[in-house]
């Protein structure tokens, strides 16, 4: 294995304008291995593969392909070089078929034989198992499943090197399953596979080496035995890590007060996005958590609350009083704050500045008319930069230059201004590197012993476990089980997700 | 030492490059510059007499300021419009006929030339505002509620206009022959500039208080960036959307006031005739993304401004009407081409290179 290296990278540097991305990694990836390729946030892995494909040009350093220097100035000298590349985000076109996709781009003839076309994706497809149609609309997949043809059109254009960018990162437990059994599939076929992302689980569930950068620099090269975890996550933070344990050490003494006034209380509460009416209290100090599979209905809950979705039925009450909750100003206005799954879409105004994004929330509370004059505003913005260690140039950065926990950081500062009784978080770990989730986890305790009301989603029900004291679970936009105390372990809640008790 | 304020230099440099306001500006100053060259006296100005027989001045300079005033008070809503909705009103020179055509049947009644007003001019203007505001809130229900293309949705009145102007007047052309309604769109009387400068001046003063004491740019931007977030974050982007156009509205009353005023009285097909091309061509001179978002309106004055300096320096030089546009495109597709964000950002890049290679 040794012997047959496909890629090899050499003290590759890049530096941006102020900042050195890359200063001499190296990376060395064999025939047939998944390589995980593991850092936080401007660590420098983007910057490397896109160096790698071409996107960014490097400033030092060499390329070898099967040991021979190859230069990669553009994306296509990437492809005929054999290096493909999956992204976080699909780059598919969702109105073409499968097969469209699959092909678009890569036919020299001057006619497209449909026929040829769909029974060479339909062998690809099936070689691979990958369960879809070539004549089916590729919007008509599940996310999977377009991250899968992405992959087969990748494999089809004889890639010996296969990037994988967070594949992962919007997809449930099974479809991830999906994934991974394709990736070792296409391992055995001999594709050299870099994959990045920021679950753990996965790194050791399916890699065979892993790379770790730093602050742009070259940390290690691992075999995955060699390597436990706590040691992984102390190399890519560069400190001995005081552990995940530590937070639950944290953990404040159950001051709830289970007789008071929920601060929160709803009764069959629905919504347009399809939630079926459910029951939702919480209390003052009180962390609790939606979990379930992607799809399962959580963030559509969390959305009724807030009023983000048209609400379609229940009663809501806050502090003991009946309130009317239709959009979410009205939610705003009853002190209620909505971190959105979506930073993207939902969350971040990208070309606005930091001080803007956090001002944002607060001002729409005042109105249009009673501005928050600017001396107030840069005080806001330098507070809770500080405060969160938002890690921005400066206030006036806009916001889409920022990395994604900085970007959340912004957008939970944005809620802490308004001073919340209740806040509603969704995925707000997701994309983020370790050492910024842990900070946010312990930002939520910190809150809860304050006195606030948090609601907390994430994927990793590690995390949901470590932060939250309540987990109301869901399957199928039904809620199925209300965890707490004892019962809140990783069997117990695998098990009520999955279901299958009643029937 | 001396590198250090060399590189001192260079970074003021780039950062006045990178100022939105930068291009208009400097289009602005070349344009002087090019005059000032070719004809010095291309700046003179002198006084002359009105035709009520009043002492004015009179100059190039003048008239540049004077004819700009409607360009500029409607680059102001066509910025906001832009910026919250991300498309531009095509229908302002059309409103701005129907406006005009309002303000006469409200001061002639149905008589073509009545020999006193049938009502106070204010009264005419306040209805004449009113009427464009609601053409305007007509658009803005187009694209904030019912999510037309903004281009789609202005064609309507773009086309129906006109024709709805030269029917509220019953196809006649009154005309005023009351001094006074000529006040607002010449001089005032011992007043030696002419008025719409005033008007323009007073409208840019009540822009700047609006922008200053509400946050209207921040929730127009935020919602042209981002509707969905903006959304989440408890602002109405349908209801932003729609007041830009209403506001916009306000912007064509007066400009259709002021145009009205000029000649005391209407030519339905010729009064503002293509204004609206020219309106949203200043948004773009000030740099603004006509895909809406980030917008400085400060950039889109002075891009009006530019538009019409390059109008008179072109008249100046006995370029013919017919051929007006051709050139006036020239120039645009310079201003433009330069403004836009690859080819700062690559003049910037350039900049920073050579003063490297300087400091080397």
């Amino acid at each position: 294995m040794q012997d047959d290296v496909i890629l090899r990278l050499e003290g590759i540097c890049k530096e941006f304008p102020g900042v050195k991305a890359l200063s001499n990694v190296q990376f060395t990836l064999h025939k047939g291995e998944i390589h995980a390729l593991m850092g936080e946030n401007g660590a420098g892995k983007s910057t490397l593969i896109k160096v790698l494909t071409g996107v960014y040009q490097k400033d030092a350093g060499s390329i070898y392909m099967d040991g021979a220097p190859v230069t990669i100035n553009s994306t296509q000298d990437a492809q005929k070089s054999g290096i493909s590349t999956v992204y976080q985000e699909i780059t598919l076109c969702p109105n073409l078929t499968v097969a469209e996709n699959m092909y678009i781009g890569r036919t020299n003839e001057m006619t497209t034989s449909w026929k040829k076309m769909n029974a060479g994706a339909k062998q690809l497809l099936d070689s691979l198992q990958i369960p879809a149609s070539p004549t089916q609309q590729l919007s008509d997949c599940s996310i999977a499943v377009q991250q899968m043809v992405a992959i087969a059109r990748a494999v089809d254009m004889d890639c010996k090197v296969l990037i994988l960018d967070e594949p992962t990162s919007s997809l449930d437990e099974r479809e991830v399953e999906k994934l991974f059994k394709l990736m070792t599939d296409l391992k055995s076929r001999g594709v050299g596979i870099i994959f990045v992302t920021h679950f753990l689980d996965q790194v050791y569930s399916v890699c065979d080496r892993i790379t770790v950068l730093r602050d742009g620099t070259f940390v290690g090269d691992y075999l995955i035995s060699e390597l436990p975890r706590v040691q992984l996550v102390s190399k890519m933070m560069g400190k001995e890590l005081d552990s995940f344990e530590d937070i639950k050490q944290e953990e404040i003494a159950d001051t709830i007060d289970r007789r008071s006034e929920p601060v929160f209380e709803a009764t069959g509460l629905s919504s347009a996005a399809g939630v079926n009416p459910y029951d939702f209290t919480i209390r003052k100090g009180e962390v609790n958590g939606f979990t379930g599979l992607l799809g399962s209905g959580r963030s559509e809950s969390v959305r009724a609350i807030y009023g983000a979705d048209k609400v379609t039925g229940g009663r809501v009450m806050m502090d003991g009083k009946e309130v009317k909750i239709k959009k979410p100003i009205d939610a705003m206005k009853q002190g209620i704050g909505y971190l959105p799954e979506d930073r993207k879409h939902d969350g971040i105004i990208g070309d606005l500045s930091v001080k803007d994004n956090i001002i944002l929330a607060l001002q729409v509370m005042k109105g249009m008319f009673r501005p928050i004059s600017k001396a107030d505003a840069e005080k806001f913005a330098d507070e809770y930069i500080k405060l969160l260690g938002i890690k921005t140039a400066s206030a006036e950065t806009p916001i889409k230059s920022l990395s994604g926990g900085n970007q959340q950081k912004c957008i939970l500062a944005r809620w802490l201004l308004t001073n919340p009784v209740y806040l509603i978080l969704d995925e707000p770990t997701r994309g983020i590197d370790v050492g910024t989730k842990l900070e946010i986890q312990k930002l939520v305790l910190k809150l809860a012993s304050e006195g606030k009301s948090v609601t907390f989603i994430s994927s990793e029900i590690d995390e949901m476990l470590h932060v939250c004291k309540r987990l109301i679970v869901m399957r199928d936009r039904h809620v199925v089980g209300e965890l707490t105390g004892g019962d809140l372990t990783q069997t117990k809640i695998m098990s009520t997700i999955a279901g299958g008790e009643k029937k | 030492m001396a590198q250090n304020s060399l590189s001192k230099d260079q970074n003021f440099f780039l950062k006045i490059i990178k100022k939105q306001i930068f291009i208009p500006i400097a289009a602005l100053l070349v344009l002087m510059l090019f005059n000032l060259i070719a004809d010095p006296s291309f700046f003179r100005v002198e006084l002359g007499t009105s035709s009520l027989g009043y002492p004015v001045l009179k100059g190039n300079l003048i008239t540049i300021l004077d004819n700009a005033s409607e360009l500029v008070i409607l680059s102001i809503g066509m910025t906001l419009v832009t910026s919250a909705s991300g498309g531009q009103d095509i229908s302002v020179g059309a409103a701005i006929a129907l406006a005009g055509s309002v303000v006469l049947r409200v001061l002639c009644g149905t008589e073509t030339r009545p020999d006193h007003l049938h009502a106070p001019i204010i009264v005419a203007f306040l209805i004449c505002c009113i009427v464009a505001m609601l053409f305007g809130a007509f658009n803005g229900v187009l694209v904030a509620y019912f999510k037309l293309q903004p281009m789609v949705a202005t064609l309507i009145l773009f086309t129906a206009g006109r024709s709805i102007a030269a029917w509220i007047n019953n196809n006649q052309l009154p005309i005023i022959s009351e001094p006074k309604f000529g006040y607002f769109g010449n001089f005032f009387p011992g007043i030696a500039i002419p008025s719409p400068i005033f008007i323009a001046i007073l409208f840019m003063i009540i822009t700047a208080l609006i922008m200053r004491f509400t946050k209207l740019s921040l929730f127009t931007q935020a919602v042209g960036i981002n509707a969905e977030s903006s959304r989440l974050n408890g602002i109405n982007p349908q209801f932003i959307k729609f007041i830009t156009y209403v506001i916009l509205g306000f912007c064509v009353a007066v400009a259709g006031f002021i145009k009205v005023s000029r000649l005391s009285t209407i030519n339905y097909s010729v009064i503002a005739k293509d204004i609206e091309m020219d309106a949203i061509l200043a948004v773009a001179l000030g740099g603004n993304a006509l895909s809406g978002g980030k917008f400085s309106i400060s950039s889109s004055i002075i891009g009006a401004y530019v538009i019409q300096f390059l109008t008179i320096t072109l008249y100046k030089f006995e370029v013919p009407a017919a051929a007006l546009p051709a050139y006036k495109a020239i120039v645009v597709i310079i201003l433009v081409v330069l403004s836009a964000p690859v080819v700062r950002k690559k003049l910037a890049d350039m900049k920073k290179n050579f003063a490297a290679k300087e400091a080397n």
